[in-house]
């Protein structure tokens, strides 16, 4: 090809050859995705040295123990095992789509592009559903003032922290007021309306002695950066999905409009896919640093 | 289907795309294989929390991260075809990252020598559950 005449309004790379033998648009997305690398880097050794700094950090395996629809099951590791390998699969049906385009086959990238999609809209609603649970979730906790409380994990509440003994517990139970005892009773039955009500006519010593007789698991809280780091970075590796699908959406619409039929070539395919791969190899880190480890 | 050219006389090479998706499925079995192992790990952590020493606690964390470390040269080399790219393209974007080692040995022990100090100086943090001795407050004063 070094022989081809030049065609006029060809933009040059400055020097009008390729220093890496690779189009612009694709070196440029290269530096994006380092420079990004740096970014999520940063925010993982943060949370790193946040996490090295505190004598109690928050357990994955009592965190993230919880799968869709299996209740109060104890889980660790299961619904995020499912969240990486969707997004392992997703990964492998977008290199798919760019080997498609390699061989300019249309329909092959229409195919793998949607399969993409779906992978990562997938990926998006467990990662939904987990915020949610975690959100709206009811833990036991010892407040600093030596009551106790009932708290979801939030960027300002986290209630994991190291288990109460039964004494520690049963003191904290008689400084609770009314209010919060009848909330720490409802959370033994959940769902069941009729039980509600009768907790709330009940007087403080009988919740005391039904919460102290009840196998419930009562925590000191935990180091309050939890929420944060969780939350910023898992949010900010899903704003990521969220735009990756969002690009993967219009690349299916340009190549169903035959866009790159009439270009000769697949290139924005694989810069899309470049994009795809980054996230997936971000969330193998994030995997790494707050599930698995 | 005839392959794809890139009409664009700046660039002399393309890589050869003319193979099969073997080796895609063969890296997507990889990873797999990989994860598995990584969350078997984790399972083992889990299974065995308060029966293990810290050295061997550490020693499989650290087992976990250098298979997450494979996983990420296996997508980036193949999935995101850079195995495939220019020598000094690669340099330019690996070597850079190099930084990361130096970043996570001076920050990782920055934040294990702030849990030190504050270990020493009683329960000045709400958040500070271990019971520090009495002997070790009084010889700080």
């Amino acid at each position: 090809m070094g022989s081809t005449a030049i065609p006029t309004g060809t933009k040059w790379w400055s020097g009008g050859k390729s220093p890496f033998n690779v189009s612009y648009g694709k070196v440029m997305m290269w530096y994006f995705l380092m420079s990004d690398a740096f970014t999520f880097g940063a925010f993982l050794i943060s949370y790193g040295t946040i996490r090295f700094s505190v004598n109690n950090w928050a357990d994955p395996n009592k965190v993230f123990n919880s799968f869709p629809f299996a209740g109060h099951a104890n889980l660790p590791l299961a619904f995020v095992s499912l969240m990486t390998f969707i997004l392992i699969f997703s990964s492998v049906t977008m290199v798919l789509a760019v080997h498609e385009g390699h061989q300019m086959n249309k329909k092959g990238v229409e195919k793998y592009m949607i399969l993409t999609i779906i992978g990562g809209a997938a990926f998006l609603g467990c990662q939904a559903w987990e915020w949610t649970h975690l959100l709206t979730g009811e833990h036991v906790a010892l407040l600093n003032d030596g009551t106790l409380s009932v708290l979801p994990t939030t960027v300002k509440m986290n209630p994991w922290g190291e288990a109460l003994s039964h004494s520690e517990m049963v003191n904290a139970l008689q400084k609770t007021s009314h209010e919060q005892l009848v909330a720490i009773a409802n959370t033994l039955h959940h769902g069941a309306e009729n039980a509600h009500h009768a907790a709330a006519s009940l007087t403080n010593q009988e919740l005391i002695n039904q919460i102290a007789s009840s196998e419930i698991h009562a925590t000191h809280t935990g180091p309050i950066a939890f929420g944060g780091y969780f939350f910023g970075i898992t949010g900010f590796h899903g704003f990521h999905v969220l735009s990756g699908v969002v690009i993967n959406i219009i690349m299916y619409i340009k190549t169903k409009l035959g866009h790159f039929e009439q270009r000769g070539h697949y290139e924005m395919i694989e810069k899309a896919g470049l994009y795809w791969h980054f996230v997936d190899l971000v969330w193998v880190f994030v995997f790494l640093c707050f599930y698995l480890v | 289907m005839s392959a794809q050219h890139y009409e664009n006389p700046e660039i002399t090479f393309q890589p050869d795309h003319s193979g099969g998706t073997k080796k895609i499925w063969k890296i997507f079995w990889v990873l797999s294989a990989l994860t598995i192992v990584e969350l078997a790990l984790g399972y083992f952590l889990y299974a065995k929390d308060g029966q293990l020493g810290n050295a061997a606690v550490l020693t499989t964390k650290i087992v976990i991260g250098i298979l997450t470390l494979a996983k990420a040269y296996y997508i980036v080399s193949v999935f995101m075809h850079l195995g495939d790219e220019v020598r000094n393209l690669i340099m330019t974007i690996v070597v850079p990252l190099v930084l990361f080692v130096w970043f996570i040995i001076a920050f990782l022990a920055d934040g294990e020598s702030w849990k030190n100090l504050r270990n020493t100086r009683g329960k000045s943090r709400t958040y500070q559950t271990e019971e520090v001795s009495k002997g070790a407050v009084e010889s700080h004063k």
